[in-house]
C-alpha cells in the first residue's frame, strides 16, 4: 500500500516523478516536489520524534522552518546532517532520514519512562541539581546527556565543499512570498541590483499553500510567472534554498545557501553550502509570520497541527494530514483551512472558536458548508497517545460541550510577524492589538512588507510589497519614475482576532500544556518561574529554557509573551519578547568555517631554505605563522643528542642557522636618526654609517616591547631587526607614532622582512667558512670588527653582512635577496664541510643565547618587565626623552623588590628545571607559599656539562648566591638551587670579539 | 560588522583595520615636567564615552594609514572619518 493519505488531485507535486526515501530504514514513497514531512504524512507517518526532556511522542506541527518537533538526521557517514527539519527538506531519491532523540526506537522509547516515573522535571532542575547535592550531579549528567541527544555529528571529514561569497547589491529582498516577489519585481524594474533569497526550494511562499488568485490567475501560476521574469532579468540574483539567518551591524546580512546536487543517483539532495555575506544598500523584509499554537491539555500530541500548515499540506502537497479534523481558533484563518479540508473531502467534525460571535465572510461560508461551529468554545484536552484520538470541547466557562473524535486537531492562535531580522537590525517594534502580536514600527530604515509588517490580507500585501520594493530602490538611488503597478487580488474582510493565552479557570489545570514543544516547557514551568521571581521574559527564558532549542522558539516565544502577561496581570507590550539572536535556523559548522580549514585555516610561512631543511631531516616548530627548523637529528639521535651536538659544533667549530624570519624594517629619511632616538631607549643619531647597535623599545608604560640590532646603512638609512614574532606589531607601532604624533618627521618605514633572507654563521671557524665561500668583503678583525656591517658579495650574490652575535661566538649574519638565499646557503654549507659546519635549529639557538644570558622578548619578558629588571639599565639614555622613559621613574618601576633577571644553578647538575616553575625561598607547610619568582628559560648546557636556567626573581640581583627552591610541575617536589649571574659562559664576551 | 570609511580607500570591512583607541590624546611635550598622577592620567585614563567618540583606526590590511573615525558608541553608527591633516 502506497501513500494512503495522498489526495487524488491537486498539489504542486510531480505525480510523474515518483521517488522513494527511507525513514528509520522503512521505505517511503513520495513525489518530486514533496518535503520529507509531506512524504511522511502521505504515508500516514505521524510520529517523527521524541521530545527533548520527557521523550513524549511528537509529530509534525508546521510546514516550515518554525517546526519544533520535526528535527531529523539526514544521510549517513561523512555526509550526515543532524538537526534538519523534515518540513523544509526536499524529499529526494534514496535519502536516508532517521529520527533523533529516541532510544532504542521511536515506538519503544526507554526514556519515555522518564515521563512515567518522574512525570515532570520542573524548570530550573538543571540549576538546582548543579547546586545540590553536588555529588549526585555526575549521575544526573550521565542520564540527562543520554536523554538529551539531538542527532550526531559525522564520524569522518566532510567531503562536501563550503564556500563564502561576498556580495553587494542595491536591494536585498528576504522572502519570496507574495510581498517579496512583488518587492523584487518593483525594485528590479528600476534597474537596481536585486538579490532575492528564500529559504524554500520553490519561491512563492504562502501563495503555494492557498487557493487565492493574483492578477486573475491562481496564486502559484502568478508566482511562477514572476519568478520567470526575475530569473531572466540580468540585475536580479535569485537564491532559493537560502536562509537569511542573521543581520548584523552596517546591515550585513548572512545567508546560508544549501547546495543541491544534480548527480543522478541522489539528485536534489544537499551537498555542502555557501555562506553569502551580503552588504545591501537597502533591505526589504518579507519574512512572513508564524501561526501561534494554543494551550490545552496534551496540546503536544501527534496530530495537533497549525491550521495554516494543514492548508499547506492539502493544497501544496496534496496530502491529507488526517482523516477527520477538529479545528480550534481565535481568528478567521482556520475557517479557510476548514474549507480547504472540506474541498479535499476530509470531514471537519467541529470548529471551536473562542469568539462568541464569529460572523466574518469565512465563518459564514464554513457554516453554509454545514461545518459545525462552536462559538465561545475551546478545546480543554486532547485524547490519545501516539496520536490524537479526540478533542474534548467545553465553553469558556468550563461547561462540557462533548468529546469529538478526530485524528487531526488544527489550531490557530493568530499570527506573529517573524521579526528576527527586523529586531537584529535594531528595528523598533510595538504591540499591535489587532494582531495580538508585536509588529515593526513603521518608518525604520529597513522595509518590512506583508505579514512581517502585520498585513495578513493578500491584496494589501501585494500593494505593500510593490511599494517597499520601489521605496527601497529609490533610497538606493534608483528613482527613475519607472514604477510598476501592484498586482491585484481580491480584498476580503476578516473579523478581529480575540487573544487567547491562558485557558480560563479550571481549564488551565488540564495537564500538561506545552508552551515550548521543543524544550518541553509547560505552562506550569512558566508559573514556577514567575513564582520564584524570574519575571522578566529574559529571566523566564533562562530559568525554563524557553525558546532555547534549535527552532529558536519561533512558535513558543510569541505565545509565551501573552501567557506571561496574563499570569502577571500586565500588558503584553510591557512583557516584550526574548531577544532575537542569529541564527534564525541551524547553520552547519562546515558552512561557517568555509574554506578556512586544514592548511587554509592560517597561512604557513616558510623561508627559501625550507626544502633544504626537510631534506636534511630537520624537525620543525611553529613560531607564529612561521615553520622553523627546530633541530636536525641524525639517525639514532634523540632531540637531546642532536641539540648537544649542534651546540658543541657552534662553540668549537662552526654552525649555520636560517634566521630569515627575523623582522626587518628599513627606516629612511632625513629624520630617521631623530625618530630612532624617540622610539629606542638608547642614542642613535651619532651612530656612524656601517655600525650596528643593540636597541630596546619600550611601551609608554616603560615595559620592554621589543629588542634587536639596528644598523646604520648610510646617512639617511637604517635597517632595524625586530624579533620574529613582533615584526608586524613593531611596524604598526612605529607607523602609529609617525603618522599620528610626529607627522613633521621626514621618515619612511618599509618592511623588508621577506625581501632579505638572513643566514647566520656562528663559531670560531665562521670567518674561514665565509672566506671559503667567496666574498669581496675584507674579513680581517681590524677591517670588519664586531658590531659593524659591510656590503659586498657572498658566493657571487649581493649581500649585507652584519658582525653581530646571538650566540656569543664570532658570528656573521648574512642578508641576501630571498630569491638567491638557497644558493648562498648551499655555497656556505659546501665551503664549510671541510671545517665541520653543522646546521643548527631554533632549539640550539635558544640554548646558546641562554648560556650568554641574552633575553628573548616574550620569554624572559611578559609586558611587565623594565630594562632595569633584566639588567639592561645601561641602555637607558639620560640625555633625551624616548617612549616610555617617564614611566621608568614611577614609584612602582623603582621598587627594589621588583622581579629581576638572575641565573639559577641546580645542586644536581643533571637536573633541568621546569620552565614556568615557581621559585620560593624555602619549601614549608604554609599554603600558599610566598612566591619569589618563576623560571623563564631552562636547558642543559652541553659546553658547561650541566643544567642552566634563567629566572625572574624578586629582588634577585641584590642577593646573588642565595639558596632558593623551584617547584616541580607534576610531582610535589622542591629542587634546591642557587642564584647566580645570568651570564653562564664567557662573561667577558671575549669570544664574539675575535 | 562595521563598514569603516578609510579616507584613502573608501568603505571597507572592519577586519581590514586595527583599532587604536581614543583620539586627541597628544603626547605630553615634556613628560619629565609631569607629576606621576598627570603621567598616569595620560597613560591609562580614557573617557569611555557613551555617544559620539573620536577614535583612531589604521587601515592595516590596506593603505596602512592611521586616521580618525567618529563613531557613536551606543549605536555603533559611524558618523565620519578624517585624516590627521584635517583634524583640529
Ligand atoms: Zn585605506
Amino acid at each position: 500500500m502506497s501513500q494512503p493519505f495522498r489526495l487524488n488531485r491537486g498539489g504542486r507535486i510531480d505525480r510523474h516523478a515518483p521517488l522513494q526515501f527511507t525513514f528509520d530504514g522503512r521505505p517511503i514513497d513520495a513525489y518530486n516536489g514533496d518535503t520529507v514531512a509531506s512524504g511522511l504524512l502521505a504515508n500516514g507517518v505521524t510520529l517523527v520524534g521524541r521530545s527533548f526532556k520527557y521523550h513524549r511522542p511528537r509529530g509534525i506541527v508546521s510546514a516550515g522552518a518554525e517546526d519544533p518537533n520535526a528535527f531529523v538526521q539526514l544521510g549517513h557517514g561523512a555526509r550526515t546532517l543532524p538537526n534538519r527539519l523534515a518540513t523544509v527538506t526536499p524529499a529526494t531519491p534514496g535519502l536516508k532520514v532517521r529520527h533523533v532523540n529516541a532510544w532504542p526506537s521511536l515506538e519503544y522509547d526507554v526514556m519515555s519512562a522518564f515521563g512515567l516515573v518522574a512525570p515532570f522535571i520542573p524548570a530550573g532542575f538543571y540549576y538546582k541539581t548543579l547546586m545540590w547535592p553536588r555529588r549526585f550531579w555526575p549521575l544526573y549528567e550521565h542520564f540527562l546527556r543520554h536523554a538529551a541527544g539531538l542527532g550526531h555529528a559525522p564520524d569522518a571529514p566532510d567531503p562536501d565543499r563550503y564556500d563564502h561569497v561576498h556580495a553587494h547589491c542595491d536591494v536585498l529582498v528576504v522572502g519570496a512570498g507574495p510581498a517579496g516577489l512583488a518587492a523584487a519585481h518593483a525594485a528590479a524594474h528600476t534597474g537596481a541590483r536585486v538579490i532575492l533569497a528564500d529559504e524554500q526550494a520553490e519561491p512563492g511562499g504562502i501563495l503555494l499553500s492557498t487557493c487565492e488568485h493574483v492578477d486573475d490567475q491562481p496564486g502559484p501560476n502568478w508566482a511562477d510567472a514572476t519568478v520567470a521574469k526575475l530569473s531572466a532579468a540580468p540585475n536580479v540574483t535569485l537564491l532559493p534554498n537560502t536562509t537569511a539567518f542573521g543581520l548584523y551591524e552596517s546591515n550585513l546580512v548572512l545567508l546560508a545557501e544549501r547546495l543541491i546536487t544534480d548527480q543522478p543517483d541522489h539528485a536534489g539532495s544537499e551537498h555542502g553550502a555557501r555562506i553569502w555575506r551580503v552588504l545591501p544598500k537597502q533591505i526589504v523584509l518579507a519574512t512572513g509570520a508564524h501561526e501561534r499554537p494554543l494551550l490545552f491539555g496534551n496540546n503536544d500530541r501527534p496530530g495537533v497541527m497549525l491550521a495554516g500548515a494543514i492548508s499547506t499540506y492539502v493544497n501544496r502537497y496534496a496530502v491529507a494530514p488526517g482523516s477527520r479534523a477538529v479545528l480550534f481558533t481565535n481568528n478567521d484563518s482556520a475557517y479557510r483551512t476548514a474549507l480547504d479540508l472540506t474541498d479535499a473531502g476530509i470531514p471537519v467534525a467541529a470548529i471551536a472558536d473562542v469568539r462568541s460571535d464569529p460572523d466574518g465572510d469565512l465563518p459564514s461560508e464554513a457554516r453554509a458548508q454545514g461545518i459545525p461551529v462552536y462559538p465561545g468554545a475551546v478545546v480543554r484536552h486532547a485524547h490519545g497517545g501516539r496520536r490524537v484520538a479526540a478533542a474534548e470541547l467545553c465553553s469558556l466557562d468550563g461547561d462540557p460541550l462533548g468529546t469529538v473524535e478526530c485524528d487531526l486537531l488544527g489550531v490557530s492562535g493568530g499570527f506573529a510577524p517573524a521579526l528576527h531580522l527586523h529586531a537584529q537590525a535594531r528595528g523598533p517594534s510595538q504591540w499591535d492589538p489587532t494582531l495580538a502580536a508585536f509588529a515593526p514600527k513603521p518608518g525604520h530604515g529597513i522595509h518590512p512588507a506583508g505579514a512581517v509588517a502585520g498585513e495578513l490580507e493578500l491584496a494589501a500585501t501585494l500593494r505593500q510589497g510593490t511599494q517597499a520594493g520601489a521605496t527601497a530602490a529609490a533610497a538606493a538611488g534608483y528613482s527613475n519614475g519607472n514604477e510598476v503597478e501592484a498586482p491585484g487580488a481580491n480584498d476580503s474582510t476578516q473579523a478581529p482576532i480575540q487573544p487567547y493565552w491562558l485557558p480560563p479557570g479550571n481549564l488551565a489545570r488540564a495537564k500538561p500544556q506545552f508552551v515550548d514543544l521543543h524544550e518541553d516547557v509547560t505552562l506550569d514551568d512558566l508559573r514556577l518561574s514567575l513564582r520564584e521571581g524570574y519575571e522578566s521574559i529574559e529571566h523566564v527564558k533562562r530559568y525554563t529554557t524557553l525558546g532555547m532549542g534549535p527552532d529558536q522558539g519561533k512558535l513558543a516565544n510569541p505565545l509565551a509573551t501573552g501567557v506571561i502577561a496574563q499570569l502577571l496581570g500586565r500588558d503584553p507590550a510591557s512583557v516584550g519578547t526574548p531577544r532575537h539572536r542569529p541564527a534564525y535556523s541551524p547553520v552547519s559548522l562546515g558552512a561557517i568555517a568555509g574554506r578556512h580549514i586544514g592548511p587554509l585555516a592560517d597561512p604557513v610561512r616558510v623561508t627559501p631554505m625550507q626544502e633544504w631543511h626537510q631534506v636534511a631531516g630537520a624537525r620543525f616548530e611553529n613560531v607564529g605563522q612561521w615553520r622553523r627548523a627546530w633541530y636536525y637529528p641524525q639517525p639514532g639521535e634523540s632531540m637531546h643528542d642532536a641539540v648537544a651536538r649542534e651546540c658543541l659544533a657552534v662553540r668549537r667549530r662552526v654552525g649555520i642557522l636560517d634566521y630569515s624570519t627575523l623582522g626587518k624594517i628599513e627606516v629612511t629619511g632625513p629624520d630617521a636618526g631623530e625618530f630612532l632616538d624617540r622610539v629606542y631607549t638608547n642614542a642613535w643619531k651619532r651612530l656612524r654609517p656601517g655600525r650596528c647597535r643593540y636597541g630596546l623599545m619600550l611601551g609608554e608604560d616603560g615595559m620592554i616591547f621589543d629588542d634587536g640590532v639596528t644598523a646604520r646603512l648610510d646617512d639617511q638609512r637604517y635597517l632595524m631587526f625586530t624579533s620574529t614574532a613582533n615584526a608586524a606589531p613593531v611596524l604598526a607601532w612605529l607607523e602609529q607614532w609617525l603618522q599620528t604624533e610626529w607627522p613633521d618627521l621626514r621618515v619612511y618605514l618599509t618592511s623588508v622582512s621577506e625581501h632579505w633572507s638572513n643566514i647566520a654563521l656562528a663559531g670560531p671557524r665562521s670567518r674561514d667558512v665565509l672566506a671559503a665561500a667567496g666574498t669581496d668583503i675584507r674579513l680581517a678583525r681590524q677591517d670588519f670588527p664586531f658590531m659593524t656591517f659591510r656590503e659586498g658579495h657572498v658566493a657571487g650574490v649581493p649581500a649585507r653582512v652584519f658582525r653581530i652575535s646571538f650566540s656569543g661566538e664570532l658570528s656573521y649574519e648574512i642578508n641576501v635577496p630571498a630569491d638567491r638565499a638557497r644558493h648562498v646557503w648551499e655555497a656556505l654549507v659546501d665551503a664549510g664541510r671541510p671545517l665541520g659546519i653543522t646546521p643548527y635549529g631554533t632549539e640550539t639557538m635558544h640554548v646558546l643565547r641562554a648560556e650568554k644570558g641574552f633575553i628573548i622578548v616574550g620569554q624572559e619578558t611578559d609586558g611587565s618587565v623594565t630594562p632595569n629588571d633584566v639588567g639592561l639599565g645601561r641602555l637607558i639614555s639620560r640625555r633625551k626623552d624616548f617612549l616610555g622613559k617617564r614611566s621608568l621613574s614611577r614609584p612602582d618601576s623603582v621598587r627594589p623588590d621588583r622581579k629581576q633577571l638572575v641565573g639559577l644553578l641546580t645542586d644536581d647538575p643533571a637536573q633541568v628545571l621546569p620552565e614556568g616553575g615557581h621559585v620560593v625561598d624555602a619549601p614549608g607547610p604554609r599554603r600558599p607559599l610566598p612566591m619569589r619568582g618563576h623560571v623563564t628559560s631552562s636547558y642543559f648546557s652541553p659546553v658547561l656539562g650541566r643544567s642552566i636556567a634563567l629566572a625572574m626573581v624578586a629582588g634577585g640581583r641584590a642577593t646573588l648566591g642565595e639558596r632558593l627552591h623551584v617547584a616541580t610541575l607534576h610531582d610535589d617536589r622542591w629542587l634546591p638551587v642557587r642564584s647566580c649571574n645570568p651570564v653562564f659562559y664567557d662573561p667577558q664576551g671575549a669570544r664574539q670579539h675575535v | 560588522m562595521l563598514l569603516i570609511p578609510c579616507p584613502w580607500c573608501g568603505p571597507r570591512e572592519d577586519d581590514e583595520f586595527t583599532f587604536g583607541g581614543e583620539a586627541d590624546i597628544p603626547r605630553p611635550t615634556d613628560p619629565d615636567a609631569l607629576t606621576d598622577e598627570e603621567w598616569a592620567d595620560y597613560l591609562f585614563m580614557r573617557d569611555n564615552r557613551r555617544g559620539r567618540h573620536r577614535e583612531q583606526w589604521c587601515h592595516t590590511a590596506g593603505c596602512r594609514r592611521w586616521f580618525i573615525v567618529e563613531r557613536d558608541t551606543a549605536t555603533n553608527q559611524i558618523l565620519g572619518a578624517s585624516t590627521y591633516d584635517a583634524s583640529p
